[in-house]
């Protein structure tokens, strides 16, 4: 367990301005091996801007991010292959590929083969192809979706492409899973579904970041929770210290009647 | 609506009494050279036998209704058009309208009936192939069959000599092929061919290889197909940028330019700047090398836009090269270009003699026609290669979303630059080609209509596909050397197929599977999960 020593992720003083308007200031944030950092705040608090600079999809103005005591930065390609990948919050899959191609993208960055070898077709260019689709269809069957690996994902029921887009995540083998409001859009049974999910996940070791407005899914899930607001971080602590805080009932929940 | 429908058996008799009995009857009243004996009655000469064959298919709709809509109405509107376009061409051509006869009447007429009965029936269901799996030895025989069956359709095509009967044949096999397309033909063969991949190749390599034995040592076909192998090689280039990864490059010509310039002045050309001479095996390599070298230059600053932007850049770098290949008289004589390449020879074999193999004399530009179907073989074997790879797949996956593509961890700006690299590359080899089967290299072939002719003929063809940059190219070459009496409207004809086509059938002529189901399946959310077999089973990989 020394690995707990360094946290996973640990950002300081992150800031990003657009112009005029500083939609992060200076947030400091880290998550450790192995646990589920919740980040609430309300609409326009600057939550996905942050996901964004972490994801290197952003450029931080200020401030810096390390992943594993390593700093990241740079385009969002180098991040994700250092260990950090992520989910949008309006459903980024690639439409017109089937469900399996989705999540053998996902392999990308952990696979080798040049033009040459594609070309080729030498003994290890088709076992790193045979070993991606093997892993590609164990995610999908991790996920929950076993079934539609040939399916176009514009053709997936909503909540399945909300889980193929995690399946494709986790394809690219990271430690830290960063969610943005993955229950979005989704009736209370598929929720839990989903909360199931997220702690499955955590079980096979990793660590996750999950951006949601559902407090229930938040508070039942989450070892941690971060509040944000206008950009700045309000307060951190357990599920239990941050429901009490009067400041994040006025803030979010709105005062109490 | 439905009034038409109640009279739709009738309808169809009459129409098909008609058009038999039209075949039967002279179209023309007297001989003025229009072409196919059509004053004679009792045979159907000439375009007449292209409306009696398309009968058949439209009677096929008839006996299956319900699922064949498209097979009937195809097939009724080709005859249709068949017997409408002769009529307005033998008055065209005979100087009136009293030079049409009654026959070419009655069948326009027959086809318009019969057209207006399949017109009333509901569109078809999407129908999954009810082709079965034959045993691979019938398969494989009927592989041979329909590769044959093309050769011959091919050699017969190009032996009609007359615009307006070619014009009657291509409404009779576009028409019929879309017909038979209705029948679940052609989706069915699209599986046995994949499912034979490696014999479908050599068998298709040794079907084209047959081509210039079938011309009795006439030339210009060859001529012509050569020059639409090389533009099927650089299709298949840009089918890797626009195609797979997306990139809209308005001004891929350049590259093919770039390559057939090399190919000009390292070919000991009379008229060369310099005065070298390297085999031609090395000037192919050396040719697409530096065309991809010029895409990775053009590709660094570039490729960071988007869309629209990078459209206008590579038409930029287009013109750009047009214009520098026209004023450096140093180095590519400017407007007169590079001519006199001389015939490629490999130790005694002079590639610019025709000789003669079983008996049959092959004229001289078979040998390029052979040179360039191996680099067509490699084009495809590459194309294949990397869609089917990891690379394509994040090609595809950067055309369908790029922000995500980058966010799962694929390096999008240097994929692309492959992407641009290997099309250069492509583009360069066939340009290397050209240079030595045109004997000399112009900056005036190298224009803006050129990049957009090509690029017409990847989307015409089907995008992301290589039988479609194949047939793309071919038509594109092939159709215009047959109508030549309609040069002048040349572009405004291509304009507008280009129109139907994307109106009627926007995924190409042979879409890749991919691109079918991304057109035909809009919309269709299907029930996740409650689809076991999946109503479109055609992974047969598990």
């Amino acid at each position: 367990m020394t690995e707990n020593a360094t946290p996973v992720l640990e950002a300081s003083k992150v800031t990003k301005r657009f112009g005029g308007l500083t939609a992060v200031d200076k947030v400091d944030f880290f998550v450790n091996d192995r646990e589920i950092v919740g980040l609430i705040g309300p609409n326009g608090a600057g939550k996905t801007t942050f996901f964004d600079c972490l994801t290197g999809m952003q450029e931080p103005t200020e401030g810096e991010i390390s992943y594993r005591g390593k700093r990241v930065h740079g385009r969002p390609n180098v991040v994700t292959a250092a260990g950090m990948a992520r989910t949008f919050q309006n459903i980024r899959l690639f439409p017109n590929m089937t469900a399996l191609e989705n999540v053998l993208v996902g392999r990308h960055c952990r696979t080798k083969s040049g033009v040459l070898a594609a070309i080729g077709r030498g003994p290890r260019f088709r076992r790193e192809e045979r070993e991606s689709e093997e892993r590609a269809r164990e995610l999908l069957q991790f996920v929950g979706l076993p079934r539609v690996a040939d399916e176009l994902a514009k053709n997936l029921a909503y909540g399945d492409q909300r889980r193929l887009e995690i399946a494709r995540a986790l394809a690219t083998d990271p430690g830290l899973l960063l969610l943005d409001e993955p229950t979005a859009g989704m009736n209370p049974h598929e929720t839990t579904a989903a909360m199931e999910l997220v702690r499955q996940i955590r079980a096979t070791g990793l660590a996750i970041v999950v951006i949601e407005h559902d407090m229930k899914f938040i508070f039942n899930l989450c070892d941690r929770v971060a509040v944000l607001v206008q950009g700045t971080k309000l307060i951190e602590g357990t599920p239990a210290e941050v429901q009490q805080d009067s400041r994040v009932i006025e803030a979010y929940l709105g005062a109490p009647a | 609506m439905s009034r038409v429908a109640r009279f739709r058996l009738p309808l169809l008799a009459v129409g098909a009494v008609l058009v038999i009995a039209g075949t039967f009857s002279p179209w023309a009243t007297r001989a003025f050279g229009f072409p196919g004996k059509m004053t004679l009655s009792g045979f159907p000469g000439g375009a007449r036998i292209y409306a009696l064959v398309l009968l058949p298919v439209v009677v096929l709709g008839v006996v299956d209704a319900g699922g064949r809509r498209r097979a009937g109405l195809f097939g009724a509107i080709g005859v249709f058009a068949v017997g409408a376009f002769n009529v307005i061409a033998i008055a065209n051509d005979g100087g009136g309208v009293d030079a049409v006869a009654f026959g070419a009447w009655i069948t326009a007429v027959g086809g318009a009936l019969l057209v207006l009965a399949f017109v009333s029936l509901p569109p078809d269901r999407p129908v999954p192939s009810e082709w079965r799996t034959l045993p691979a030895p019938a398969e494989l025989a009927i592989i041979a069959a329909f590769l044959g069956l093309l050769l011959f359709g091919v050699d017969n095509a190009l032996s009609v000599n007359e615009s307006s009967r070619f014009i009657s044949f291509l409404l009779f096999a576009g028409f019929g092929i879309a017909a038979v397309g209705g029948l679940g033909l052609f989706g069915w063969l699209q599986e046995l061919f994949a499912r034979h991949r490696q014999v479908a190749l050599v068998a298709g390599l040794v079907t084209a290889a047959a081509f210039p034995f079938t011309q009795n040592g006439n030339a210009y076909w060859i001529r012509v197909f050569a020059s639409i192998g090389v533009f099927a090689t650089a299709a298949i280039g840009l089918n890797v940028v626009v195609g797979l990864a997306g990139l809209l490059d308005l001004g891929y010509i350049a590259f093919f330019g770039v390559g057939a310039y090399v190919g000009g002045l390292l070919g000991n050309a009379g008229l060369s700047t310099m005065h070298v001479h390297v085999p031609f095996v090395l000037v192919i390599f050396v040719g697409a090398s530096i065309s991809a070298l010029f895409g990775v230059i053009i590709g660094t600053p570039t490729l960071r836009l988007r869309g629209d932007y990078l459209a206008i850049v590579t038409l930029g770098f287009g013109e750009i090269f047009r214009i520098t290949a026209n004023n450096w008289d140093g180095l590519t004589r400017g407007p007169n270009g590079i001519s006199g390449i001389p015939g490629l020879a490999v130790g005694s074999f002079k590639f610019a003699q025709s000789h003669e193999v079983f008996g049959i004399t092959l004229p001289y530009f078979a040998n390029y026609y052979f040179i360039e179907l191996l680099l067509l073989v490699v084009a495809i074997i590459g194309f294949t290669r990397l869609n089917s790879s990891r690379i394509g797949r994040a090609w595809v996956a950067i055309r369908e979303d790029e922000v995500a593509a980058a966010a799962m961890g694929v390096d999008t700006i240097r994929l692309k630059l492959l992407a641009f690299a290997i099309g250069a590359f492509l583009a360069g080899a066939a340009g290397t080609v050209n240079a030595h089967l045109a004997t000399q290299v112009s900056p005036d072939s190298y224009t803006f209509l050129e990049s957009i002719l090509l690029l017409a003929a990847v989307v015409l063809g089907g995008m992301g596909t290589v039988p479609g940059a194949l047939l793309g190219s071919a038509a594109l070459f092939v159709i215009p050397e047959k109508l030549r009496s309609f040069q002048d409207y040349r572009l405004l004809l291509f304009g507008a197929a280009l129109i139907v086509m994307m109106r009627f059938r926007p995924e190409g002529i042979v879409p890749s599977q991919r691109r079918r189901r991304e057109f035909r399946e809009e919309g269709a959310i299907g029930a996740s999960g409650a689809a076991p077999g999946g109503p479109v089973a055609t992974g047969g990989a598990t």
